[in-house]
């Protein structure tokens, strides 16, 4: 398998605003992310990991520093933190609208609904609905495409144990039947290790690569508790 | 629900009845030609109605104001959101707009009267300059209210322009749109009257001034009353109908 997405980024900060000098969030970073990855970004709350990641999906456009794709212009979904559904349309509606204009994957949409629990809510207008059902409606509108990378900002927050294991099975799923680059920002050292096969912990101000581990975790073992418990003091040292 | 409305209908039946017994004891108290009581209005309006001319006027009146009107909106919404939309343009024509929202709406038939002659063309272009302002203002509210977040998702989503405007932008304009075409109605209405009695040989606004020169007060009334009636009808059979199902999403 070839190709990568490659990030190389000098520098990126907030402008100044109200009296408050020039921000630094982003230091120099260069990451080299191999095709069909799960890449999984932590670091302490406001470090900068929201901001890479939407420069990554190229919505924020103000850094130095430039982000390749290889192959260029991949399928690319993003999950964002919040939920970010049209509230006048939908759930079915909404799941449909990350699709092209009559792609036949459509007719998946029910079986996707089914998954992740909304089968009874595909009609239902999203501000009718719990966070969680939103959060989840969310994620099979960013599934649906099938998309090449996959962007996530902390999605199982917020769900109950039993909702959120069923959804990171989904995506493990998911990932493993196609190649696809998962970029994936959590705070959950746990939920880093069942699901990424590298982790990059942001630090410092402004933020650099801190810390840059492979998961050495055989499928198998992901599911195990002790298994996954002990990988993560491996990584993260002693909690 | 449905008895909170009927006695809301009853209530306003009763008003209404008690304004109208109010207007014809007035009536007969001035004993006045000059101010008829309403059975005598309602002759006028039935001989009216009769002979065509009512339906003629008004329905002369309504396609001036339709027209008018939806040639305001478009304008004035696609100035909207252009000044919600840039910044700069909105420094560059915020005096225009206030310019605008100021000068008399007497003094725009008059200069379209002058300019173009008293034509069609001439009442409807006054009418619509009245109004593109206002609309203007209100969806560049709208416009400068659009979601960030919405439209970042658009963009990943690779929605394009089109989907874009009819799925993201146009349902977050809505109410903004909405509140424009309540308030817009109401002025075009009786904007619409006063280029009629200025420079049309038609309409409400004619009937009223001619009736004016007569000083036959009955048939102001009557034209009045059958004014009110059709706006009525026009707030209760489409505008209203149209809000609720563009706001039958929320919660």
């Amino acid at each position: 398998m070839s190709g990568c997405v490659r990030i190389i980024i000098d520098g990126k900060s907030w402008p100044a605003m109200a009296g408050r000098p020039r921000q630094p969030v982003l230091g120099e970073i260069d990451l080299t992310i191999e095709r069909g990855s799960f890449v999984v970004l932590t670091g302490p709350s406001g470090c900068g990991k929201s901001t890479l990641l939407n420069i990554v999906a190229g919505l924020d456009q103000d850094y130095s520093g430039k982000v390749s794709f290889d192959p260029p212009d991949p399928a690319m979904t993003y999950v964002f933190q919040s939920p970010r559904l049209l509230p006048w349309r939908t759930v079915f509606q909404n799941v449909a609208l990350a699709l092209p204009e009559g792609d036949p994957r459509v007719s998946e949409i029910p079986e996707l609904l089914a998954r992740v629990g909304l089968a009874d809510a595909a009609d239902v207008y999203p501000e009718r609905l719990s966070l969680g059902m939103q959060r989840r409606a969310a994620l099979a509108r960013g599934f649906i495409g099938k998309p090449d990378v996959l962007l996530m900002d902390e999605p199982f927050v917020s769900l109950d144990d039993p909702t959120a294991r069923g959804l990171r099975q989904l995506l493990t799923d998911l990932w493993r039947r196609r190649p696809t680059t998962v970029l994936f920002v959590t705070h959950d050292r746990g939920e880093a290790v069942m699901l990424g096969t590298r982790i990059l912990r942001l630090d410092g101000t402004p933020a650099t690569v801190a810390s840059d581990t492979s998961v050495a975790l055989a499928p198998a073992g992901r599911t195990n508790a002790d298994a996954v418990l002990e990988e993560q003091r491996r990584i993260f040292g002693t909690t | 629900m449905q008895t909170a409305s009927q006695s809301r209908l009853v209530w306003s039946l009763l008003s209404l009845a008690a304004l109208l017994l109010l207007w014809e004891i007035s009536s007969l108290l001035a004993a006045s030609r000059l101010f008829p009581g309403p059975l005598v209005v309602l002759d006028t309006m039935l001989a009216e109605f009769q002979s065509g001319a009512l339906a003629h006027h008004v329905g002369a009146t309504l396609a001036r104001v339709v027209v008018s009107f939806t040639v305001a909106m478009l304008i004035g919404s696609v100035i909207g959101l252009a000044l919600g939309r840039s910044a700069n343009a909105d420094r560059f024509f915020d005096s225009w707009l206030i310019f605008f929202l100021n000068l008399p709406a007497l003094v725009i038939i008059i200069l379209c009267y002058v300019w173009f002659g008293l034509t069609e063309t001439a009442a409807i272009i006054a009418v619509a300059v009245n109004k593109i302002p206002n609309v203007a203002v209100t969806v560049r509210e709208g416009a400068r209210a659009l979601s960030r977040d919405l439209a970042e998702m658009a963009h990943m989503y690779r929605f394009g322009w089109w989907r874009t405007l009819r799925h993201v932008t146009l349902p977050q304009m809505a109410p903004f749109f909405a509140a424009s075409a309540r308030s817009g109605l109401a002025l075009v209405w009786k904007i619409v009257l006063v280029v009629e009695l200025l420079g049309r040989s038609n309409g409400v606004g004619h009937q009223l001034h001619v009736a004016f020169q007569l000083f036959d007060v009955p048939m102001i009334i009557a034209y009045a009353v059958a004014f009110i009636i059709v706006v009525q009808l026009v707030e209760i059979g489409l505008l209203q109908p149209l809000e609720a199902r563009a706001g039958r999403w929320r919660r």
